[in-house]
């Protein structure tokens, strides 16, 4: 068996070899580029250079969660991110409606129950069947597809390994890195792998998670926790600190604080310590809680880890070829043409140290590549005024910068915040909570009053957002702003009519129709 | 206004009168839109939304019994309540402003001077140095035997106490579009009869969308005929009414029974019977508008009008508040800057709703020639809409751009849910001068609708329209 072992190496040796001496005797690789990684990031630069008539392959596979969970093409975003994401989210707010409709004359009995398994599997139908299109669409667009998972022999050389472990080299003149990332274990804590789940698991599971304890503080935590809070479910939210760390931080704290105002429960400044299976299948977690220096336990049916998520890198074999990663986050470092530190090795999307973690900017740092690398483009990725939402029970949404950060970069003098509470004209009648539906708006000060950061907290947020996000690119400015006649009634037309400062320190409410 | 203007200490006034409708229908403080118009309109539009969320639920894993009914008096009483909420809001904030508020009908009798008549016929004259006409509009009748006698329109509409059952609604507007719209929501039977085309004034292309979606959403239209003669079959709350109408086209004549006949063929300025003549005011004699310079001011120097009694201007709650705000800075605290009427965005809330702003394209076409813009559209399919799946191709965005300014972005139009909140941005957006190069180098926010706009492709010349992959394949149109 060694023997033969040995030999298979040698042999493998011997081809790698012999590909690259082909290669070299011919000049030539089997494909312009070569994709390793079909999530959005990754699609989208294959089928970009594609359209310019080059030949494009793109590796994807999916190594199973420690629970067994896997899924097909299409990355991150399509499976385990956004989509099902906002699906579930959509559940949850309709539950919100069912409720508003008996205001409106609906006549429908409460409380309405909810099934998981029912979404569940639309919820699942629905994101195989993007995984299908996602195929017909590489199909139709003439890039070769491995199912494989692919790491580095040389710069120009991957070994791609399919499930069964059958091999198959390829080559390709530019490679492309956009693997994306999977969510971490908090290995330190016992029973964390045994027994927890994480993001990777939660929209794929069959039955409901029951009473679920969700730990971590990101949107992804917040956001799964709104949507089971919505659809029911008895959800505990454990956050060792800060809510949504990186965004701004009276905007973190609305959304927490409509979360619990809606059901969710919140263990603040509490770190679990330990996970026990109890008889039954049901959990008990340990945690310590900061503030009181005390110990407490408690019951779940299911654990959630949502503290991070760490690079897809390891098997990619980098140290092979050179690429470089931070030391402090694992991530491939890159330079504004996402280039890595080998020529022709480049990187996209989650798997790139500083750059947003969402699926619009690696797609368009993909097209934006394809586009350089295969059609006379020069242009780069701007990643300056990127808008988001958090999809929380109450979203919210905001482009540019926080309310600390600019005034870390400017000083507050220099500062403007106009601000308004608000309430969504459905909520009336609906006699719904708008206490924490917020708008604020960062300007400089100066006479010009250039906008630096927008942040809304209410319902539709990212629709909100959007086209405000594109006057912030045109260098929006807030007389602009106020020129602007707003649309009645909507929840958006209120930021076209902020004139209150915090400076003032006048009442913020929104008054009148 | 008022309130703008008591913050400059100036000693203020308002007359406030609501005629009743044929029907006896009136209201409170805070004019159209508050009573009979946008706020109204858009809470039972919500209840007719609900209504499909209901049905959207039961996919995403609720549980209900099959039939859910709906019960016009619950929405109505919540609707009004909160309407009187409102009313009283604005009589407190008046007088914590110190304006004076009189419940009268005021109409000038000479110079500088009205005579304010109130309820119970006790009259009164007031002088002052400046007078601010804001009357606005009411709904206008056919002209035909039983209009105004058994017909309602939209002021009686929204407090209606009673179902209004089978509906017909007579009209192309965006009044008539939107009521029959949330009307066929909550459960009606509703016919529109169009005289001729959908939505006058607006792109024609995205009119005809909205019709075509709210006929496959179950609601009739009989198009090119217009009504004749009104006549109760049966009286009742409801009762029957019988509709006799003739065709545009020839000698047809058709007849149907209806419980609620809704007129939403127009409106008219409420500007013939304020003594306007006694004190020189010129008005369009033929549409009773009053045409005012761009500083709003008519042709006497000290009378000023505002909002939908204006020529040429929008008939729009937001933009009257603006002028009006506006006015009074320049009035009475030395500002300059007047209202800017270009690029206001407006939204129609039927059931599939328009958010628009800047040119139409026919409006672009004929202001700078076919060759010199460039309109780039895309259909789209919801996210929300998927796991229902509904109406896979429904959802619309176009935008259209000036090619000789660098493509700047002279018309955008959405139909869609949420039109409104997506089109906001967007108008703040143009009124920056944004360019379609600025457009596709910003992130769109994903998934949501509005990120549609960030990805719009080139219309193909000729036939059929470009077809981008749907929003939900992160779509990726050239």
């Amino acid at each position: 068996m060694a023997t033969l072992w040995r030999r298979r190496e040698r042999f493998l040796g011997v081809l790698g070899r012999l590909c690259r001496t082909v290669r070299a005797l011919s000049g030539k690789n089997e494909y312009d580029l070569l994709v390793i990684g079909g999530g959005s990031g990754g699609l989208a630069c294959a089928k970009e250079a594609a359209q310019f008539g080059r030949k494009v392959a793109v590796l994807d596979y999916v190594e199973p969660s420690p629970k067994g969970t896997k899924w097909g093409l299409g990355g991150t975003c399509v499976n385990v991110g956004c989509i099902p994401k906002k699906l579930m989210h959509q559940a949850a707010l309709l539950g919100s409606a069912l409720k508003d409709a008996q205001h409106y004359g609906w006549n429908i009995a409460q409380p309405v129950h909810h099934t998981w398994s029912v979404m569940a599997q639309a919820v699942q139908n629905h994101v195989k069947s993007l995984n299908w299109g996602h195929r017909v669409q590489l199909q139709d667009k003439k890039v070769k597809y491995f199912n494989m998972k692919g790491s580095f022999s040389d710069p120009h050389t991957i070994r791609g390994l399919t499930k069964a472990g059958k091999e198959t080299i390829v080559t390709a003149e530019n490679i492309v890195i956009a693997t994306g990332g999977r969510p971490k274990y908090p290995m330190h804590i016992a029973g964390a792998l045994e027994y927890g789940i994480t993001s990777d698991d939660l929209f794929w599971l069959k039955e409901s998670p029951g009473k679920t304890l969700v730990v971590g503080a990101s949107y992804v935590s917040l956001e799964c926790a709104g949507f089971l809070t919505g659809i029911g479910l008895d959800t505990t939210v454990m956050m060792r600190s800060i809510p949504l760390r990186g965004f701004d931080q009276q905007m973190a704290s609305l959304v927490t604080e409509h979360m619990e105002c809606y059901g969710t429960k919140f263990l603040k400044r509490c770190f679990p310590t330990k996970v026990e299976k109890l008889e039954g299948n049901r959990l008990q977690v340990t945690w310590k809680n900061t503030d009181l220096g005390t110990e407490e336990t408690d019951c779940f049916d299911t654990v959630m880890w949502a503290v991070g998520r760490a690079p897809d890198v390891k098997t990619l074999n980098l140290d092979a070829v050179g690429v470089k990663t931070s030391s402090e986050t694992g991530k491939i470092i890159v330079d504004a043409s996402e280039a890595t530190s080998v020529p022709h090795i480049y990187a996209i999307g989650d798997i790139t140290e500083g750059r947003p973690e969402l699926t619009p900017t690696a797609i368009a740092a993909g097209k934006l590549l394809a586009r350089r690398l295969f059609g006379q483009s020069s242009e780069l990725m701007d990643y300056d005024n990127v808008p988001t939402t958090v999809f929380t029970p109450l979203e919210y949404g905001c482009v540019g910068l926080s309310e600390e950060a600019a005034v870390q970069c400017y000083g507050s003098d220099n500062v403007e915040v106009y601000h308004a509470y608000y309430k969504p004209l459905e909520f009336t009648v609906a006699e719904r909570d708008a206490t924490q539906c917020y708008i604020k708006m960062v300007c400089l000060r100066e006479r010009e009053q250039r906008i630096l950061g927008l942040h809304f907290i209410g319902p539709n947020a990212g629709e909100v957002i959007q086209g405000f996000a594109l006057g912030i690119k045109c260098g929006a400015t807030y007389p602009q702003l106020m020129k602007t006649v707003g649309i009645h009634p909507t929840c958006a037309e209120e930021i076209t009519k902020l004139h209150i400062t915090k400076r003032s320190g006048l009442d913020a409410t929104v008054t009148g129709c | 206004s008022c309130n703008e203007a008591a913050k400059y200490e100036k000693k203020v006034m308002v007359l406030d009168f609501v005629t009743p409708t044929p029907l006896g229908t009136s209201w409170g403080l805070g004019g159209t839109c508050v009573n009979v118009g946008c706020i109204p309109k858009k809470l039972m539009h919500q209840a007719a939304l609900l209504g499909q969320a209901l049905q959207d639920s039961r996919k995403f894993g609720w549980q209900f019994p099959e039939e859910v009914k709906h019960n016009w008096m619950t929405m109505t009483e919540s609707v009004q309540n909160y309407i009187g909420s409102l009313n009283w809001g604005y009589r407190v904030a008046l007088r914590e402003k110190k304006v004076t508020y009189e419940n009268a009908y005021g109409e000038f009798v000479g110079p500088h001077t009205v005579k304010a008549t109130n309820k119970r016929g006790v009259e009164k004259l007031y002088t002052a140095e400046r007078f601010l006409i804001a009357t606005g509009e009411r709904p206008r009748y056919l002209g035909i035997p039983g209009d105004k006698e058994y017909c309602i329109s939209s002021d009686d509409l929204f407090s209606l106490p009673y179902c209004p059952g089978k509906t017909l609604v007579v009209g192309a507007s965006y009044v008539a579009l939107e009521c029959a719209g949330f009307l066929a929501g909550v459960g009606l039977d509703v016919t529109i009869m169009v005289r001729s085309i959908l939505l006058r004034g607006f792109d024609q292309d995205i009119a005809n969308k909205i019709g075509e979606y709210m006929e496959e959403h179950g609601i009739n239209f009989i198009r090119e005929f217009v009504p004749i003669k009104v006549e109760q079959i049966k009286e009742g709350t409801p009762g029957i009414l019988k509709v006799t109408s003739k065709s545009t086209k020839g000698n047809e004549i058709i007849e149907g029974e209806y419980n609620t006949v809704l007129l939403a063929i127009g409106r008219d300025a409420c500007t013939r019977k304020i003594g306007l003549d006694k004190v020189g005011v010129i008005i369009n004699e033929k549409t009773g508008k009053i045409p005012v310079n761009d500083k709003e001011q008519t042709n006497v120097p000290y009378i000023y009008a505002i909002g939908d009694i204006l020529q040429d201007k929008l008939e729009l709650t937001p933009v009257a508040i603006q002028a009006g705000r506006l006015l009074v800075r320049r009035l009475y605290a030395g500002a300059t800057t007047k209202c800017d009427y270009v690029n206001v965005p407006t939204t129609v809330f039927t059931p599939l709703e328009y958010g628009a702003c800047g040119y139409s394209e026919e409006a672009a076409v004929e202001k700078f020639g076919e060759e010199n813009i460039e309109v780039y559209h895309s259909h789209f399919w919801p996210l929300e809409w998927t796991v229902p799946s509904r109406d896979n191709n429904k959802c619309y965005a176009k935008i259209i751009c000036n090619i000789q300014d660098s493509e700047r972005v002279i018309g955008f139009h959405v139909l869609g849910p949420n039109a409104g909140e997506v089109t906001q941005g967007f108008a703040a957006a143009m009124k920056c001068g944004i360019t379609k190069e600025q457009l596709d180098s910003t992130i769109g926010i994903h998934p949501v609708c509005a990120e549609v706009t960030t990805k719009c492709g080139k219309s193909s010349p000729g036939t059929a329209e470009v077809k981008s992959p749907s929003l939900v394949f992160q779509s990726d149109t050239a």
